[in-house]
């Protein structure tokens, strides 16, 4: 989130689409409700279901799964052409003005630059005019046709209302009732918030979609204000955490990413990073860069990493192409991966088509769990009838199956979608002989480094030196991990501006990521996270919720990244001159008589920086301000075009209907033998979607009597009119296919999803709660995974779980 | 001289009529009336949060048990923390239901293996576990890293052994597992942030 929950509460306007906040989210959904009791605010539910946030909403507008990119494509084209924006924001703090190169293009749904063969662009030619003095060139009057504001207003010009309905399913009034609404916040004391989840980000294009809505939120002047924002409402406890501390197949912490192969130059990788700014008077912070990553390399190898060794840059594996869990499968299967280790993850239920993971699992030689429930990976071996019909004895994985502590055995931090860092502590000993995550990683690591020291091996450097300075080596503590992603000083860490001022001593925990160094003198493992444990101590478990300022601040509540700065972009939330746009609703405002930034929340911004020296809010950008053009960031292209689901009942995309490469993301990278996968419309004529449902969480809570006892039974949602057309009524059990394969559920007949028109033709929608399994107390039930494409989204490879064609009849 | 609830009810039981003790001075310090008390309020209050969603709801977890030796701790109530900005004191029915979460017969408690081909799971030690996972780890990496990619150009990468990490473990699970597995240059690596 750009905000965060309890900020909800000073919003005027809620648009939830993308999510149901309700039901998956209803503690921090209760936000919502505050601002409707108290300032008036609206809810508005744009979704293929009448879910239950609709339920609670002002007003409710139904749209095809999968076509979020041409509603809100539609809602800019309204914002621009009835002039809704919010224009002193957009002026300032976007690349409204800034000139793009000639030779950029977009032709019938493709942009310039693009290769059918590998399904990728050369992105050359997406970027902006570059002037002799190495900046930007802009055109301040707006008039020039390569401006970005010109080439926004072009390319969005197609998504007509009548478009809009057409493409969405979407009545017109409808769609047309949500734009006013969204255009009152363009006022420059109004402001709404987005909140999406997982129905945003698992298409083919989800990234995009998400883009779109950011665009709309920019455009309303809506970032960067209390009450504003894009909240991404993370799914898991720690997800945000996991991701900030890079957990992912390309990055480092703290969004630093893996080198690739060509990347052999260290001072190269550097300067690829640490963006010199843009335009003039800029700060461009992630010029820093070599600090957090020299930081972070003391972390992990202490004395090895010198700066002769370019702090052991070589040791860090280098990418050829991108090993996403979909890449992985795809490997594992051609049986080009031999081991496995998964800690409380459930690809067999949770990565998408079951046939496929179920057999690339098969090819291990070694599977290792990692959880404290029976999952149904560390089981994917094993008979379990119809829900699992495998044969054990020809299933050669060696399976491990470790058993692990849960929440209430541990010590330690998890971050919420607030980006709030929260310390929680034990309450009992696990189970029988279960043990800490902690010490089953030490372990295992414990051994491998003692077999490298003993007979050697492949490169054992990074792992013979790997800094493991535990009071107890078989059980690092979460006090001694927490420290050290924190940071401290290896050597006196001085005042750049006064060099016998010293900030922190050698030994000390550092105060924040401002003081960390690249020459070697500060450790820190995770730099968005330094400052969570200080000399001071533990931040992350303070727990003073006074909230003095009345917006629900909280400033001395745990600790939040970065540098416990509760909304992000709030310099936005000012007038260029640092006046609040709300004073109302003030975060932060310029003082000219201390001559400071401040007020309710940490500055996002040079905290001495004088308006008159013309910073402008989006320190993270080398522009300085938020991009509309995302130049060459984006796999799809620089501005979120509608493409259909990989699976669609369009056999084409009714903005390109004569180009068969536009018909769906022409950047999705599809692995050759999954083509044959997907299913035509004549076959699988019916929109399937998956979601959550409260009452369950993944496939956790079926292992839970109570979840169990309160939705204990496997069912699908359909709407009346194809029920009525398959003869299938409410309690039957039906057979739901698609061409990867087929569940059996309980059908639940419901008003709730209702019959679109697209294209002149009548598309239903099949809803698939994702809850069961062939584990747990719940009553046994089918993989919903075995339904959905093996496809993912073309920057993040997110499976595409809420858009594809089914099949459905009566048992 | 004072007499608890609990001996009060005792020297009842033992035959003794009530009116007489009340008669000789005998009386409990608390009102008859209360048949039972309140069970939490001796337990141990433990401050946690919520492993399911990213509202990070606080949690007030309850356990029996005083923490002396031998005393087996047993976690017998969870609620909201009422003094939590975000959720103050309410849970929705995931977390209400938490309790059943802890004690799930579905727990796993000791360390199990399943041969190649084999219908069962056999018992293993934590030992013989990370002994036998750690060589196994080994011989794939040794026989299987890539130090060199075919232009000559240095990679020090190992793709033929993945993990999947977890988005419900502690910042200092994930920040341990990022540092081990980057140092045996795993890159096949990711967790539920990817879907």
């Amino acid at each position: 989130m750009t905000n965060h929950w309890v900020d909800i509460k000073n919003t005027d306007l809620v648009l939830i689409m993308g999510g149901n906040a309700a039901e998956a989210h209803p503690c921090g959904f209760k936000w919502v409700t505050e601002a409707k009791a108290h300032r008036k605010a609206k809810l508005i539910v744009v979704d293929p279901r009448f879910t239950r946030s609709a339920a609670v909403s002002d007003f409710y507008a139904p749209i095809r799964a999968g076509t979020d990119i041409a509603f809100l494509g539609g809602v800019i084209n309204y914002l621009l052409t009835h002039d809704k924006i919010h224009h002193e924001y957009v002026k300032t703090y976007t690349d409204f003005s800034f000139l793009v190169k000639d030779e950029f293009a977009f032709n019938d749904g493709i942009y310039s630059g693009y290769n059918p063969e590998k399904r990728s662009y050369d992105k050359s030619s997406w970027g902006y005019q570059i002037g002799a003095d190495g900046y930007v060139v802009t055109d301040p009057t707006l008039q020039n046709p390569r401006c970005v504001y010109q080439m926004m207003k072009a390319h969005y010009s197609r998504y007509t209302p009548e478009v809009v309905a057409s493409i969405c399913g979407t009545p017109k009034d409808a769609f047309l009732k949500v734009c006013e609404m969204l255009a009152e916040t363009s006022a420059p004391n109004k402001t709404m918030t987005i909140m999406y989840a997982l129905g945003w980000t698992q298409h083919s294009y989800g990234s995009q979609m998400i883009r779109t809505g950011a665009m709309v939120q920019l455009l309303l002047g809506n970032i960067g204000a209390a009450g504003g924002g894009m909240n991404a409402l993370r799914g898991h406890s720690n997800i945000q955490g996991l991701t900030d501390l890079g957990l992912l197949s390309n990055l480092l912490p703290g969004y630093m990413s893996l080198p690739s192969d060509a990347e052999q130059d260290y001072k190269a990788y550097i300067e690829k990073r640490a963006f010199k700014p843009l335009r003039p008077g800029q700060l461009s912070y992630w010029q820093n860069y070599n600090k957090f990553f020299v930081s972070n390399m003391k972390a992990w190898w202490g004395d090895a990493a010198t700066a002769e060794n370019n702090w052991c840059f070589d040791w860090l594996p280098k990418l050829d192409k991108g090993y996403d869990l979909l890449q992985v499968f795809e490997n594992m299967n051609q049986g080009k991966v031999n081991g496995y280790l998964c800690q409380g993850f459930n690809p067999l239920a949770s990565a998408p088509c079951k046939v496929k993971v179920s057999g690339s699992l098969a090819k291990l030689k070694y599977l290792v769990i990692i959880d404290p429930l029976a999952t149904e990976t560390s089981e994917f071996w094993q008979n379990h009838g119809e829900y699992n019909d495998v044969d054990p004895a020809k299933i050669q994985t060696e399976v491990f199956r470790l058993p692990s502590t849960c929440f209430a055995e541990e010590d330690g931090s998890l971050v919420s979608s607030s980006r709030v860092l929260q310390w929680h502590w034990k309450a009992a000993e696990p189970p029988g002989d279960a043990k800490g995550d902690q010490e089953i990683m030490a372990g295992i690591f414990l051994r491998l480094r003692e077999l490298y020291k003993k007979d050697g091996g492949a490169f054992p450097d990074p792992i013979l030196n790997l800094t493991w300075k535990h009071r107890q080596p078989h059980a690092p503590s979460p006090e001694e991990l927490a420290k050290e992603f924190s940071g401290r000083a290896l050597k006196d860490v001085t005042d750049p501006k006064d060099p016998t001022k010293v900030l922190a001593k050698a030994g000390e925990q550092l105060n924040g990521f401002a003081e960390l160094r690249d020459d070697g003198s500060t450790s820190c493992g995770c730099w968005i996270f330094s400052g969570a444990w200080t000399e001071k101590g533990n931040l992350m478990a303070r727990r003073d919720n006074s909230d003095p300022f009345g917006i629900g601040q909280t400033l001395n509540w745990a600790f939040a990244w970065p540098a416990n700065r509760r909304v992000l972009y709030n310099r936005a939330s000012c007038d260029p001159g640092g006046k609040p746009y709300d004073p109302t609703r003030k975060l932060i405002a310029w003082d000219a008589a201390t001559g400071k930034w401040g007020g309710s929340d940490i500055p996002d911004f040079k905290p001495d920086s004088p308006p008159e020296d013309g910073m402008n809010p989006f320190i993270m950008n080398p522009e300085g301000v938020a991009r509309f053009f995302a130049v060459d960031k984006m796999a799809e292209g620089p501005f979120p075009e509608h493409y259909e689901p990989m699976e669609s009942p369009l056999a084409v995309n009714p903005l390109h209907p004569k180009n068969a490469l536009a018909r769906a993301n022409p950047a999705a990278r599809v692995f050759k033998e999954d083509w044959a996968t997907f299913g035509k419309a004549d076959q699988f004529p019916y929109v399937g979607t998956t979601y959550r449902l409260t009452e369950h969480f993944h496939f956790w809570t079926k292992h839970v009597r109570l979840n169990a006892i309160l939705q204990p039974e496997q069912f699908v949602e359909i709407g009346e009119d194809l029920a009525k057309e398959k003869g299938i009524k409410a309690g039957d059990h039906v057979r739901v296919k698609s061409n990867r394969g087929f569940i059996v559920a309980v059908a639940v007949v419901t008003k709730r999803l209702r019959t679109l028109d697209v294209e002149g033709r009548k598309v239903h929608t099949v809803g698939v709660p994702i809850h069961w399994g062939f584990m747990g107390v719940a009553k046994n039930g089918y993989i919903t995974n075995t339904l959905t494409p093996f496809v993912g989204d073309a920057n993040t490879q997110t499976p595409e779980f809420k858009a594809f064609l089914v099949n459905i009849e009566k048992v | 001289m004072q007499v608890t609830r609990r001996q009060f009810f005792k020297l009842c039981a033992a035959g003794v009529g009530s009116s007489s003790l009340v008669a000789l001075g005998f009386a409990p310090g608390e009102a008859l009336a209360e048949v039972r008390e309140f069970k939490l309020a001796r337990t141990t209050e433990t401050r946690n949060t919520c492993p399911y969603c990213s509202v990070g709801c606080g949690i007030l977890i309850y356990s029996l048990g005083d923490q002396a030796k031998n005393s087996h701790t047993e976690i017998m109530h969870i609620e909201g923390d009422p003094d939590h900005p975000v959720n103050r004191g309410t849970l929705c029915p995931k977390g209400a239901g938490l309790l059943d979460f802890v004690h799930s017969p579905d727990r796993l408690k000791r360390p199990e293996y399943r041969a190649p081909g084999s219908k069962e799971w056999q018992a293993i030690s934590w030992d013989d576990a990370f002994t036998r996972i750690a060589k196994l780890m080994k011989d794939d990496r040794d026989r299987n890293f890539i130090a060199k990619n075919d232009k000559g150009e240095t990679v020090n990468r190992w793709i033929s052994t993945g993990m999947l990490a977890a988005s419900a473990s502690s910042n200092e699970t994930g920040y341990l597992t990022q540092k081990i597995a980057r140092s045996l240059g795993m890159l096949a690596f990711d967790n539920q942030a990817r879907v």
